[in-house]
């Protein structure tokens, strides 16, 4: 490094640590940027992927009320994959660049969108758990360092709170219905809980990037602390209309004030994140396919504004 | 088209949104369209789903013009040291009240 770029390394993280918001044109370190446009894309093409779990059960929700709430919760996912593109953008990369690094598999996201939704109770599992674990994750990135990054979590926020509700609405109801319904909410719980705890990522002895991260406020709490939070919240919640998670360990803590629990099962975690979860093949191809097949209409648009400029 | 092996994405449009009648236009992210039409509808879907504006500006991304930080300081600085613009720098006589 060479002193001109340890001065402003200096004057950066003094900028951090005094709480200062870093913006797109501002100064920043080169690898700031990069692990900001890993973690954005990421997190963009969750949002995104995100869609198809849940897009597989529109045409079967059990009633008009709740395709129309699907509907729009699945709408509210295609909005926060825009927000987060639009902000990983402002960092000097090309949202295409970043779509096409998602088809080819060179670009991740998370492996919880990699698990199959067998019944109607996995959308309330998903709603409850999954946008339950990304509201934990995204109200402390709502305070991170990058503006674009935290402007579009606080915006994503608000809507997920509608997202979480009625999934535990969908438990709820299913939960004081018939003994098959019940037994069908508690199934979906057995197959969502472990996934839903790994979506907070690997143990922080084992997550390379959490140190740079948190030093440099993009992350504010590590990956246990956010989890432990997780299960803080959802015991209770699951507890008050009668589901249990698949964990004998978990109990709560008199000494810690925490759930303490089992082991996650990390060679799962680290299975799914190579691309062989269930439905991996699947997801990507759903995309690339979306992709391909709406190209015709990205042109005709752009004909139909050149032509009308010309 | 001058070359339909390029993914379009359309191009970038910079998004404001007003949320009351009577407060300012804020920014509110950004959108991609092939024209000022369908910019306006992607950013009414992407921002405004819930109401939260109720008058959109689109404007071309490359048509922004904006101070940069490395400049900011000298930019800025005409205003640094006119401590007279400031109410506080004038003195009343006691007792007079001058909002
Ligand atoms: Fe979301
Ligand atoms: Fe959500």
């Amino acid at each position: 490094m060479n002193m001109e770029n340890e001065v402003l390394e200096k004057a950066f993280q003094d900028k951090i640590d005094s709480g200062i918001i870093i913006e797109p044109k501002d100064w920043m370190p080169e690898r700031y940027r990069k692990q900001l446009i890993r973690m954005m894309s990421q997190h963009a093409h969750s949002e995104v992927v995100g869609m198809l779990p849940e897009g597989n059960w529109i045409t079967r929700a059990p009633s008009l009320k709740r395709k129309l709430i699907l509907l729009a919760k699945v709408q509210d996912e295609a909005g926060h994959g825009l927000y987060i593109y639009s902000g990983t953008e402002t960092l000097g990369v090309d949202r295409k660049d970043l779509i096409a690094d998602l088809h080819s598999g060179k670009a991740k996201y998370s492996s919880i969108f990699n698990y199959p939704t067998l019944t109607w109770a996995d959308m309330g599992s998903v709603g409850w758990l999954v946008d339950g674990a990304a509201i934990v994750n995204q109200t402390m990135l709502a305070k991170g360092s990058y503006g674009p990054y935290s402007r579009a979590m606080i915006r994503i926020c608000k809507e997920e709170n509608f997202h979480n509700k009625q999934g535990y609405e969908i438990l709820a109801t299913l939960m004081k219905g018939t003994k098959e319904q019940q037994a069908m909410a508690q199934e979906s719980i057995n197959r969502w809980w472990w996934p839903a705890l790994m979506m907070f990522g690997p143990s922080d002895k084992d997550s390379p990037n959490s140190a740079e991260l948190i030093k440099w406020k993009v992350k504010k709490q590590s990956n246990d602390e956010l989890r432990q939070r997780f299960i803080d919240r959802s015991v209770p919640q699951a507890e008050a209309i009668g589901l249990t998670f698949p964990d004998p360990k978990l109990k709560f803590n008199e000494a810690t004030g925490h759930y303490d629990h089992g082991e996650i099962n990390w060679e799962e975690f680290y299975n799914v994140i190579k691309g062989n979860g269930p439905c991996n093949k699947q997801r990507l191809k759903a995309r690339s396919d979306a992709d391909e097949n709406g190209r015709w209409v990205r042109e005709a648009a752009e004909a139909y504004a050149k032509k009308n400029n010309a | 088209m001058e070359n339909t092996k390029e993914n379009t994405q359309w191009k970038l449009w910079e998004v404001f949104t007003q949320r009351k009648s009577g407060e300012p236009h804020e920014h509110a992210g950004s959108v991609h369209a092939p024209d000022k039409e369908m910019a306006l509808q992607n950013a009414r879907d992407v921002y405004s789903r819930r109401g939260e504006a109720t008058t959109i500006w689109v404007v071309p991304s490359e048509q922004i013009t904006s101070t940069s930080p490395e400049d900011s300081p000298s930019f800025f600085d005409p205003s640094e040291d006119k401590i007279y613009r400031h109410p506080q720098f004038y003195k009343i006589p006691k007792g007079v009240t001058i909002d």
